[in-house]
């Protein structure tokens, strides 16, 4: 176990841990934000940069601060290391940077994306985003395709996480789904667009931090803070069956694997909750499912807000969650 | 300081076959390793030579040997990084075509030492003819038993490899290199962990630059303490540089550390002045990505001493008035060259080059690339200056792999030397599409 403090919060925690994971065992204010990092997708993180972090003290016994800000996703702490994450007004000012980044191609099309209220791109420009762009060229568009006959992609809204293609490598058939071109021209493709022909190819739009994949049979539905969120399940031979129902009255709208907090899939049964594209897709009926009951969501994005709020304003504890 | 230790006998004709090269001294290197030194004491003496990485970085090449990892049971691998696709170097392809025996001599002594049974040359996919040039030199020296098993009777076993890449920049990063030969996208990998310990396959690996492996036969030939003696402070040995631009005689030169710059741009046996009877504007010392010196800056650091051609004096006075050594590609302008214009093909060449992996540099790249377009075809605003300034400063330091810093001290360094130039182009729009803004004198300005 090594010793590590975040923010002036100490904590300990096993050798090998990335800082970020360290910072979630802290929980709350220190979390760095992460658009890429998954944690139960092997080998994702460090590319979205989001999560930058300042190493004041590198270790105990070598006590140097770390010239450059450190993807906390990928740098494993050391025993007496001290991070700053909240408190470091370089880490404010660059993380404000990459946010600028991430937004100067997207085309900010919120009002008509289905990933809206539940989007980790819209959490962070409201926290770290600047009012205007200072981006006046164009913006670089691909036309949506489709991945499959269920799933959409809008590479336009696409942050290149990377996330989707490590879902392609390890849940679904290998490589069929990955990177084309490079730099600014990148784009997220199976080649030809109906390759991604397996069961649990729509874990890439749960793993999505954008509205670039999305779920056919769901969109244009409705916005997700009009749904209820409904904790159920099935007998499956695929998947683990336990599933979030997004339910509007009686109707189901649309099936995504449960999610916790940093909105990465919760583990069931020991395993990742992956869920399978019959469960996802299909079941759209409630005799389909055993409803178990509603689920709180905790997260402070516009979704749980109920309405938009200014950041400036103090009131956030007193508005009630909008969606039970 | 004409000294010649990498391209020794490069006049000789034939010497890129086995049998010149070795009536001409080759290969001694590798009978004195493998039958008179232990590893260890190849590594001791690349150590004492002080040879630092010529690939670009300056890195002490026998401190990156020392870092490897030997973990038991495991192979390591030696990989010689032949890359080469900073816009203006050009010295590794001179150095592979006219005597390739030189690198692979480098490359079983620099194995010998390391302990790779199993060694690759990453060639990039531009360099096709190269590939064949070496092929054919590896298939001699399998011929003449300094490849393969048991060499000269030592008991040691070595295999070597070219592998071509697609042509990529970005697979001159030793991670995004090691990716390529795996057969993947060649996108930088993050580290920690570092090649040495988790590289090619997930062994230690070590990444060397071509003519960093090729000065390690000279290293072994005469020994650390002698190779030592060349060169000035730090720098020791022998450097390849290729002049290109408006010099009057381009080329590639291997010249003792510590010429001066002066004597190096205006001397008789080197680049002979400025081409057709021009001034000196500019000069971009190590390669594309190394910030830009103005013409004063040049043949004097700020201190008024004489720049020399070593990694401290070029580096001398730091981002402000300094530059570095980089890979040596030594680029001239004269007089008539526009500097932003210079510097948007620059920036352009880093934009297609991004691998898109990490957003500071797949975004930022992309769009000072844009701004500087604008800049340079009259469309610009001053504040787009101030723009440029700032998205230099937000890439740097946050990407992946130097990739980003690559693109952002170009530009960083251009408008800190040359913003009257930048401003000139948003003040004088229609002027600045049909001449140049000449040298850095207001009186230019003044017709």
């Amino acid at each position: 176990m090594v010793k590590i403090t975040i923010d002036n919060v100490q904590v300990e925690v096993e050798e090998g841990t990335t800082i970020l994971n360290a910072a979630r065992k802290i929980g709350g204010e220190v979390v760095p934000p992460a658009m890429c990092y998954y944690s139960k997708l092997p080998g994702t993180g460090g590319k979205c940069r989001t999560c930058l972090v300042e190493v004041a003290a590198g270790s105990e016994k070598d006590p140097r601060p770390m010239p450059k800000l450190v993807a906390s996703c990928s740098t494993p702490v050391m025993d007496g290391m001290v991070v700053k994450n909240k408190t470091s007004e370089r880490v404010h000012e660059n993380r404000g940077a990459i946010v600028e980044f991430l937004l100067i191609n997207h085309p900010l099309d919120c009002p008509v994306c289905d990933q809206a209220g539940e989007c980790h791109l819209q959490d962070l420009s409201y926290e770290h985003g600047a009012e205007k762009t200072r981006y006046e060229e164009e913006r670089r568009t691909f036309d949506p395709i489709d991945i499959g006959d269920k799933i959409k992609l809008h590479m336009n809204r696409c942050i290149l996480c990377y996330r989707c293609v490590h879902v392609a490598d390890q849940l679904t058939d290998k490589r069929v789904h990955g990177v084309l071109n490079r730099g600014e021209h990148s784009e997220i493709s199976t080649y030809i667009e109906k390759a991604v022909d397996n069961d649990f190819s729509g874990n890439m739009i749960d793993v999505c931090p954008v509205g670039a994949l999305t779920d056919k049979t769901f969109r244009f539905k409705s916005r997700v803070w009009f749904l209820k969120p409904m904790e159920a399940s099935c007998a499956c031979d695929k998947c683990s069956g336990n599933v979030l129902l997004w339910m509007f009255g009686n109707e189901i709208y649309r099936v995504t694997a449960r999610k916790d907090k940093y909105g990465e899939v919760e583990d069931q049964n020991g395993k990742p909750g992956w869920i399978c594209n019959t469960c996802r897709f299909e079941k759209k009926s409630p005799e389909n499912w055993k409803i178990i009951g509603p689920r709180t969501i905790n997260r402070h994005s516009v979704i749980s807000q109920g309405k938009y709020i200014s950041p400036r304003s103090n009131s956030t504890k007193n508005i009630s969650n909008g969606n039970k | 300081m004409a000294r010649k230790i990498l391209l020794e006998h490069d006049e000789i004709p034939g010497i890129e076959t086995y049998a010149v090269y070795r009536k001409n001294g080759g290969y001694k290197s590798v009978e004195k390793a493998l039958k008179t030194m232990s590893p260890e004491q190849v590594v001791e003496e690349v150590q004492k030579s002080g040879l630092r990485g010529r690939g670009g970085a300056g890195f002490p090449t026998g401190l990156k040997w020392s870092f490897l990892a030997k973990p038991e049971g495991v192979p390591r691998y030696l990989l010689c990084n032949a890359d080469e696709s900073e816009p203006g170097t050009f010295k590794d392809r001179y150095l592979m075509e006219k005597i390739p025996h030189r690198l692979i001599e480098g490359m079983i002594v620099s194995s010998y030492a390391l302990g790779s049974n199993l060694s690759f040359i990453y060639i990039r996919g531009e360099y096709m003819w190269i590939l064949n040039i070496l092929e054919k030199a590896i298939a001699e020296a399998y011929a003449a038993g300094f490849l393969g098993k048991n060499i000269l009777g030592s008991g040691f076993d070595l295999d070597l490899r070219v592998a071509p890449g697609g042509g990529a920049y970005i697979c001159g990063e030793e991670t995004a290199m090691i990716e390529s030969l795996e057969g993947k996208r060649g996108n930088p990998r993050m580290k920690p962990p570092f090649p040495a310990v988790k590289g090619l396959w997930g062994c230690p690996s070590v990444v060397n630059n071509v003519e960093s492996l090729a000065s390690v036969v000279a290293i072994v030939n005469d020994g650390g303490d002698e190779y030592a003696k060349i060169g000035i402070g730090k720098s020791t040995g022998t450097k390849l540089f290729s002049a290109c631009g408006n010099v009057s005689r381009p080329g590639v030169y291997e010249l003792e550390m510590g010429l001066s710059v002066e004597e190096f741009i205006y001397g008789d046996d080197w680049c002979r002045g400025i081409a057709n009877g021009k001034q000196l504007k500019a000069c971009v010392p190590g390669g594309s990505s190394v910030p830009i010196l103005p013409a004063h800056l040049v043949t004097k650091t700020a201190a008024g001493e004489n720049r020399l051609m070593s990694y401290e004096s070029l580096a001398d006075g730091g981002f402000a008035s300094g530059s570095m050594l980089g890979s040596g590609g030594f680029i001239v302008f004269d007089e008539d060259q526009c500097i932003v214009r210079n510097t948007w093909n620059f920036a352009r060449f880093y934009a297609h080059e991004s691998c898109g992996q990490c957003s500071p540099c797949r975004e930022g790249t992309g769009w000072m690339e844009k701004v500087l377009n604008r800049l340079e075809h009259g469309n610009g605003n001053l504040r787009d200056i101030e723009l440029l300034e700032d998205i230099n400063k937000k890439i740097e330091g946050n990407t992946i792999c130097p990739l980003g810093e690559a693109a952002a001290w170009p530009v960083a360094a251009a408008i800190r030397h040359f913003r009257e130039e930048f401003e000139w182009h948003v003040t004088h729009r229609e002027e600045s599409q049909s001449r140049n803004y000449g040298l850095l004198l207001k009186e230019s300005l003044m017709h």
